[in-house]
């Protein structure tokens, strides 16, 4: 039988954690573009587009990650379209992650007085225009701590990509686990990677938050 | 004609009514002082005009649009109706300069260096020439309530609306506001301000309002109607303030 040297699961570990960061930057920026798409439709007082944006949080939001990625890796198969995890997993955490994005934004675009609104509308700024001069410029100095707060959410969450068959670190560790029969190790060890990328992140956000603390 | 022209203009917050029926006509030129205690409306009818506001009945007009009308380009109604509000409001990211050049830049799609200009010449105007890159939490009150008012300028509006924009300045700051508002009003500029200050609406104004209750209670030339308030209302609340 094949032997497993330390060395070895922990470099067969870290080429699996290459996935799961490229998962979690690929999830993190589509994400975030759903999510910039989603928060003007959201703010932008159009009854139709706000009540969808609503129901599309909500649903995000109020199920389980783990359910969302099974309804698309077997729920898009039913319409006779073949969905690789990797697809399965990429739409999965984008819509999962636009969701909590546009929260997190709104709330921040809500925390700009009525009176910017009232200035720019008076000076015949559009909607579009005074979000983009106005509100959001404003809006995103506040948003970047907890933006990159819940970024270590998402690199959480792709460790649920494991279970539709995804070869990122928590699969690669259930696989290493099941040549070697040791999961004190294999699991110690992932659960450190994991630790290693989220706590700079976490760390980040909180020296941000400081930051703007003082700010003006 | 009139500039702003306002028929019979009902507006309720919910079960609240808080204008029941006003009618105004405003001619270019005319520097119109809206009196009146808190909550008689006089603020909401200012906000009616530029459509920050909406109402149940009746009609603006301003510069020949309709306000509330299905087919009202508010965009366009808000390039010629400038607003200053009573906290300044300026955008906190952006330097004096910045302020008054983004309506220009963005709006009426001029040239950066034209903006600046612009920039440059109202804000002289207002005195403040020499802050044109401070930012807003560098300048004192005055100075940024003079900034909103050459932000509102670099527009070129035909009328400019001012919502008690010296309520919330310390009173020592009051005065280079006015000054500003006042020389405006000798070069012609048609201004609608809902004010406290009885001195600068009895020497500046050419028309006073008073309101009352959601309507106009009283109106006329300000000096003969402070001289000669008609109603019992009008003589009480000068009496209090005067």
């Amino acid at each position: 039988m094949l032997q497993f040297s330390f060395w070895d699961i922990l470099s067969n570990l870290l080429i699996a954690t290459q996935w799961t960061i490229v998962l979690s930057l690929i999830a993190f920026f589509c994400g975030g573009i759903v999510g910039l798409i989603l928060l003007f439709m959201r703010t932008s007082q159009i009854a139709p587009l706000e009540w969808f944006t609503k129901i599309y949080i909500e649903f995000f939001q109020g199920t389980p990650l783990l359910m969302q990625l099974f309804l698309f890796f077997f729920g898009i198969a039913l319409f006779g379209v073949e969905v690789s995890p990797w697809t399965a997993a990429t739409l999965a955490l984008t819509f999962w992650t636009s969701a909590f994005l546009t929260e997190i934004w709104r709330g921040c675009v809500e925390s700009i007085p009525k009176g910017q609104w009232e200035a720019s509308s008076s000076l015949a700024l559009s909607y579009i225009e005074q979000m983009r001069y106005v509100i959001l410029p404003q809006a995103s100095r506040i948003a970047i701590a907890p933006t990159v707060g819940f970024s270590v959410q998402v690199i959480k969450g792709t460790a649920l990509a494991s279970i539709i068959g995804f070869v990122e670190l928590t699969k690669a560790g259930t696989m290493l686990n099941n040549a070697t029969f040791r999961p004190f190790l294999v699991y110690s060890l992932v659960a450190l990677i994991y630790f290693c990328l989220c706590f700079p992140l976490s760390w980040w956000a909180k020296k941000i938050e400081g930051r703007l603390n003082v700010a003006r | 004609m009139s500039l702003v022209s306002i028929r019979d203009v009902r507006k309720s917050f919910g079960a609240n009514e808080v204008l029941k029926g006003v009618s105004l006509d405003i001619a270019k030129g005319d520097v119109v002082a809206i009196i009146g205690r808190s909550g008689s409306g006089k603020s909401t009818l200012l906000r009616c005009i530029n459509g920050l506001e909406t109402y149940q009945s009746g009609s603006i007009t301003a510069d020949g649009i309709e306000v509330a009308g299905a087919n009202t380009n508010l965009r366009e109604l808000r390039r010629h109706v400038g607003m200053v509000f009573q906290q300044f409001n300026l955008f906190p990211h952006l330097t004096a300069a910045e302020n008054v050049m983004l309506a220009p830049t963005v709006v009426n799609k001029v040239s950066k260096a034209e903006a600046r200009a612009t920039a440059a010449e109202v804000l002289a105007k207002v005195g403040l020439s020499e802050k044109m890159d401070a930012y807003p939490s560098e300048l004192s009150g005055g100075q940024q309530q003079r900034v909103a008012i050459a932000r509102s300028l670099a527009m070129r509006p035909k009328v400019l609306l001012c919502d008690e924009i010296t309520s919330a300045l310390d009173p020592e700051l009051v005065n280079e506001v006015l000054r500003v508002v006042e020389q405006l009003a000798r070069e012609g500029m048609t201004l609608i301000l809902v004010t406290h200050e009885m001195r600068f609406a009895r020497d500046v104004g050419t028309k006073l309002v008073f309101m009352h209750h959601g309507k106009v209670h009283e109106e006329g030339v300000p000096k003969e109607v402070f001289a000669a308030p008609r109603t019992p209302e009008l003589q009480q609340f000068v009496g209090q303030v005067g």
